[in-house]
């Protein structure tokens, strides 16, 4: 069936900014240009968590943020996932001990794809968000059998 | 019988035709900014993946209005290839519309309700034109029905030049294409979130998609109504008028709803207007 895997064709991405600094920001949005062409693979960034498959997140997490980041989330309709971009949103970086910040984004919600770096290359972001867009298949048959979802960490 | 193998081949082949339209759209879009562009069926993924996503819906009479969308938009295209009277498919083509805003209306979202009040806007633009359009066919061959239309012994286009350069100003706003996408875009403009389709998701935005399609199968039908005599000018004619629809798109900014409103009555209207009186003078009084 051509139409069976459609999923992993269209993963249309949201992308939220924890309070990163311009570095991850500003490699996810050289990945959106036409330099890179994302939309080969199908993918079109909407600004609109109803409408989107994968969540892009960068920077910590801190108590601000966390409440957006988790109702971002929670908008979202499944099957759908999540990538930290940076090493802020992968452990919450060089801000990991400070009072303020939470950590990384798995604190707040369940993450499926991590890209380290500081900044990481619009290569690797493109790599992760088409792997997550590959667990997008997994996760559909997941609900199909009645198992689980991600709960996410209150 | 017949009507009935009619209905079913378009229900089935316009979707068909309006997805594959609309990948090329995106391919020769992509070529224009130099990069290599979806695959020509990558609305057809899209769409199969927006039916496989969970529904959620704010009010529930929104699942209803993006259906009627669609009924509406299948039941026009069918009058158009059964032959039947030009005047109710517009009133049906408005129908489909006013449901996309009442289905946007219905939740209290801010970015939704202010994409319904654009899209209002547009039809207050775009809808004369088309009445224009309706009427001056009319003075022309004498009948709304297509399928006397269609015995008109030359081609339209020879006597509603201007009505025809109105019409492809309004397609503009129809399809919702660069200058004129102020209600929503399938691109990836984030002003006003997505317009009027904010407030649907998964199965239900497959809906309205699904629904855009017939719509534009429905509006080139409209342009192959001006070159009918011969199907070869016909094809030609859709082609081209589509290209440079594609071309305003890819050079052009989004304007302000006045800019439109201003434009579309005194520019698009005007030479509406002229033709009507053109084609009044020509076929009434002498």
């Amino acid at each position: 069936m051509l139409f069976r895997k459609t999923l992993k064709k269209s993963p249309w991405i949201v992308h939220y900014d924890c309070n990163s600094c311009n570095g991850c920001d500003i490699e996810i949005l050289a990945t959106l240009t036409p330099v890179y062409d994302v939309e080969r693979f199908g993918i079109i960034n909407v600004g609109n968590p109803k409408h989107a498959d994968i969540l892009v997140v960068s920077g910590s997490v801190n108590h601000r943020n966390a409440r957006v980041l988790k109702t971002i989330y929670d908008q979202m309709p499944h099957p759908k996932a999540v990538v930290a971009i940076g090493a802020c949103a992968c452990s919450g970086g060089i801000f990991k001990e400070c009072y303020n910040t939470l950590g990384g984004a798995d604190t707040v919600i369940p993450v499926d794809v991590y890209v380290p770096g500081c900044a990481p290359r619009p290569e690797a972001i493109m790599e992760g968000i088409l792997k997550a867009a590959q667990l997008l298949e997994e996760k559909k048959k997941n609900i199909k059998k009645g198992e689980i979802l991600n709960v996410a960490k209150s | 019988m017949k009507e009935i193998w009619i209905t079913l081949a378009t229900v089935i082949v316009a979707p068909l035709v309006g997805g594959v339209v609309t990948g090329i759209d995106r391919k020769i879009t992509a070529r224009m900014q130099n990069r290599f562009g979806p695959p020509i069926l990558q609305p057809f993924y899209d769409l199969f993946k927006l039916f496989s996503k969970e529904t959620i819906v704010v009010s529930n009479t929104q699942i209803l209005y993006a259906f009627l969308f669609l009924v509406f938009n299948i039941v026009a295209v069918v009058m158009f290839v059964l032959k039947m009277d030009l005047l109710l498919i517009l009133f049906i083509l408005a129908f489909a519309t006013t449901a996309l805003i009442l289905g946007a209306m219905a939740t209290n979202s801010p970015y939704s309700r202010i994409g319904a009040h654009r899209e209002l806007i547009s039809v207050l633009a775009y809808e004369p034109v088309l009445i224009a359009m309706t009427v001056a066919i009319y003075f022309v061959t004498g009948s709304f029905n297509i399928e006397d239309i269609l015995k008109h012994n030359s081609f339209l286009i020879l006597d509603l030049p201007f009505i025809f350069i109105a019409f492809s100003y309004v397609l503009t706003i129809k399809l919702r294409k660069s200058p004129f996408d102020l209600s929503t875009s399938h691109h990836g403009h984030q002003e006003l979130v997505k317009g009027i389709t904010t407030e649907f998701a998964g199965p239900v935005l497959g809906l309205i998609e699904l629904g855009h399609w017939y719509e534009l199968v429905l509006l080139l039908l409209f342009v192959w109504l001006f070159f009918a005599k011969n199907i070869f000018v016909a094809i030609a004619a859709i082609l081209i008028c589509y290209f440079l629809e594609i071309v305003i798109d890819n050079i052009s900014a989004r304007l302000t709803w006045k800019i439109m409103l201003q434009l579309t009555w005194s520019v698009a209207f005007g030479f509406a207007l002229v033709n009507l009186i053109w084609v009044y003078i020509k076929y009434r009084l002498l």
